[in-house]
This record gives C-alpha cells, structure tokens and sequence, in this order.
C-alpha cells in the first residue's frame, strides 16, 4: 500500500536522507531513533505533508486513507468531541461507537480543552480511525503519560490493531517496550541525513525480550 | 480585584452636574444646559429630523463598513499568507493608511462629483487598510498544525474556512469590526459635511454656521447612544458567543 523510495541527494531534503521501504496490509511496524533524528519528518511525508518529497519518493495506493494521530491532539478546540469525530465524516452511530471502543462515551460533547492529556489523545486516535484508516499514523502516543496511563493506552491501541487485522501501523516510540507489544517489524532511523538503517521483522527476534531490542538499538547507534 | 459597579456611576453624573454649573453661571447661547439640549433633541425627534438624519448616516456607515471589511480582511488575509501578495502590496498599504481621511475625501469629490458613491467609496478607502493590516496579523497567526491536521483529514474548502480558520481569526474580526465602526462613523460625518445634502454630518453643518450648539449637542448625544447600542446589543454578544470554548480551558488550567 505504501513505497518509500526517497533519495537523499536527489530530493535535496534537508532531513531525510536515503529511505527505501514498503510497507503492506497488516504491517505493524514501530520507528525508532534517536531524538530529533527525523521521524515525526518521515511521519509527515508519508502522510502526504511534505511539499519536497513527490508521489514518486511517497508512492501510495489509490485511495489510501491514512490516520495520523499527532503528538499533539490537534481536535479543533472549538468543537466538541463529537463534532470533530463528525467532521471528518463519521456518523453520528459510529462516532458513539468509537468513543466508547476508546472509553470516552461519557465526554462526546466536551470540548477538548476540557479533557485531561490522555482523554485527548485517545479522543484524537478515535478520530484517526473514524476515517477508517488502511494506514495508521502514530505518533509517540505514549509520550508525557505517566506509566499507568501509557500502558492503558498500549492495551487500547493493541485492542483496536487486532480488531483491524488489515489495517496497518507505524508508531513512533522511543522505548522498546512500546515495540515488543505492538510491533511485528521495526524501523530504525539514524544519521544525517537520516537513513533507515534497519527495517527487519519482529518475528526474526520472535522470543526477544524487550531487554534484548535495546540492546540490540544500543548496538546500532554506538 | 474588581472595583464595586456604583464606581462606574461616578464620573459621568460629575461631568454632567458640571457642565450644568457652568451653564447656568455663563448665561451664554454658545453653553447650552444640559436641559436645552434635552430639549433640542425632544424636538428633533418629534419633527422627525432626527431619526430621517440619524437612518441615512447608519446607512451610509453599514454600507461602508461591510465593503471595508469584504475587501479589507480578503485582501489581510491573502497578504498575511503569501509572501509575494504582502510585497507586491505592502507599500500601497503604507501609503494608504498615511493618508489623511480628508485628501481622499475632497480627491473623490473632486473627481466624482459630489455623489453618493464617492462619499461611500471615500470611507471605504481610508478603512480598507486598517481592517488589512489587523487580518494579515490574524493570518500570519494561523497555527499551521492545524492545518496539516486539516490536509491529512482532507477537510473541504469550505471546513477549513468555516471551522479551521474563521475561529482563529475571529478575535481579529472583532477588533477590526470595533476600530472599524469608531473609525467609519467619524469619517462618514466628514463626507457628509463637505458633500452631501442629508445626514448627521449635514445637519452638524448647518447648527455650525447659526452657532446653535445646543443642536450640535443634542445630535451628538443620539449619535453616541446609537454607537453604545450596537456595542451592547450586537458586538459584546456576539464576542461571547463566538470566544465560550476559550474560557473552557483557563478554567481547566
């Protein structure tokens, strides 16, 4: 469903450097990296955002629907819940029914400022996929939860992953475990400009422990 | 802290009481009462001057005010997105918003004619830059988030006009709309003075020239009674309705 196929010198971009990659149905894949490295950059192409990257580096499918779930929640702050789920076209059964897949039933006409960090965000994953997404964006979803929180939120998203076996997945995460649980590939990211420096399935380390892929990334990056 | 309401009570009844005090000492036509104004303006209103005055000048400033808005925020926000439009126009702006509102005035008299649509089209011109400078403000403050967001979930034109981008810059059509309206108002008296037949403005014209203070005055008073109840009546309404969501989140905060 998705080709990366960006080269560095051609593209002249300032961050992403050479990328080749695909990604298919039911590909569950977490991006890792060092910090700033470039993969919130990477996420933005793939999702159509980056003017300097063309259909010919980002080849994507024909009416591939992609959800983004931003670091920030990004729900217009002027809309309830409810209308930002209806804005990008959910109806009005469906948009009850996501809300209460993501625990948030009771809150569909709040507006967002009101809802707590992690109210907002599952708020803005239940709308990533109110568009039906064949691609799901992830974007450190877990970052500023404490552990509680961010491990409510690991089981939502694997919930939500086995009940849309086709759909795909790119997380972006810095920590291991975020990956054991729910990635069956990883993407690591590194240089600059930044290259994929390996892209390799989970089930080749099928028994690894999370202990194990960071050190494995250790190794990586030294 | 607040100061308690009956502060707000103070000053004007003060002013009031003064002028009075003045008034009756000075015994002079050129010092009406605050009583012979009263009077003037019962009298103007029930010759019905009053209210045929007072309705072509709020014709005059709605008609103005809206084109200076439709032209001024299109042309703020098209300047305050593209960098070549806020070149290719900034220095017209500059020009425009030092330019005294009398020069257009007499200049389109001058070339037009004294007509309606010249002491329309003089308003517009002196306000068309302020309500552009006030938008491209609000439209280089667009937050480009959530526009991506917009991009990626393929809002409609019309969804990102109405729901991405009107609520952002609605606090800069709010003060356009109020340094408008105060603006417009006192320019449309000054091409009704020099150039027209009806209006506040005209009616201003003729108490000058016979020194009847009382009925400047008294035309002044309505004029500004009519001004605060726009304010109160339209304006602050709308303001609270148009900006509940931001007060949702300082009381979250």
């Amino acid at each position: 469903m998705l080709e990366l196929q960006i080269d560095g010198r051609t593209s002249g971009h300032p961050i992403l450097g050479a990328i080749t990659a695909r990604v298919a149905e039911g590909d569950r894949i977490c991006l890792l990296g060092p910090s700033g490295v470039g993969k919130t950059t990477l996420l933005n192409a793939i999702a159509g955002l980056d003017r300097r990257l063309g259909e010919r580096m980002i080849k994507r499918s024909s009416k591939l629907r992609v959800g983004y779930l931003f670091q920030e929640h990004r729900l217009l702050p002027w809309r309830s819940v409810r209308q930002n789920l209806a804005m990008v076209g959910a109806r009005n059964d469906e948009i009850d029914r996501l809300l209460a897949e993501v625990g948030l039933a009771e809150v569909a006409e709040a507006l967002p400022d009101q809802l707590s960090l992690g109210m907002a965000r599952r708020a803005a994953l239940a709308r990533s996929l109110a568009i039906k997404p064949d691609l799901l964006l992830l974007d450190e979803p877990f970052a500023s939860l404490d552990p509680d929180r961010a491990a409510e939120l690991r089981n939502l998203i694997t919930r939500l992953l086995d009940a849309h076996p086709r759909m795909a997945m790119i997380c972006v995460t810095h920590d291991a475990r975020d990956a054991d649980q729910l990635a069956n590939r990883l993407w690591y990211l590194d240089g600059a400009p930044a290259e994929l420096q390996w892209d390799q399935p989970l089930t080749a380390v099928a028994s690894a422990s999370a202990s194990r892929i960071s050190e494995q990334l250790r190794r990586l990056s030294v | 802290m607040k100061p308690p309401r009956w502060t707000y009570w103070i000053m004007l009844p003060l002013a009031v009481v003064l002028w009075a005090a003045i008034a009756a000492t000075l015994e002079t036509p050129l010092l009406p009462t605050p009583s012979a104004v009263l009077d003037s303006l019962w009298q103007s209103l029930q010759s019905g001057e009053l209210q045929q005055h007072l309705g072509v000048t709020l014709r005059r400033v709605l008609i103005s005010f809206v084109l200076a808005m439709l032209l001024g925020a299109l042309l703020g926000v098209w300047m305050g997105r593209s960098a070549l439009a806020n070149a290719l126009f900034d220095p017209l702006l500059v020009l425009f918003l030092n330019l005294p509102a009398l020069v257009t005035i007499i200049l389109l008299y001058v070339w037009f004619g004294l007509v309606e649509a010249a002491a329309v089209l003089a308003v517009v011109i002196n306000k068309v830059p302020n309500v552009a400078v006030t938008l491209r403000e609000g439209a280089r403050s667009l937050d480009p988030r959530l526009e991506q967001m917009a991009q990626v979930y393929a809002f409609s034109r019309w969804q990102q006009l109405a729901d991405v981008w009107l609520p952002q810059l609605f606090p800069y059509l709010m003060a356009a709309t109020r340094g408008g309206l105060a603006l417009i108002w006192k320019i449309v008296l000054v091409v009704e003075l020099l150039g027209r037949s009806d209006g506040i403005g005209f009616q201003l014209h003729m108490a000058f020239q016979v020194f009847d203070v009382a009925s400047i005055l008294a035309y002044s008073l309505a004029f500004i009674a009519v001004v605060q109840l726009i304010e109160l009546a339209l304006l602050q309404p709308l303001e609270r309705r148009a900006s509940r969501w931001r007060a949702v989140g300082v009381q979250h905060a």
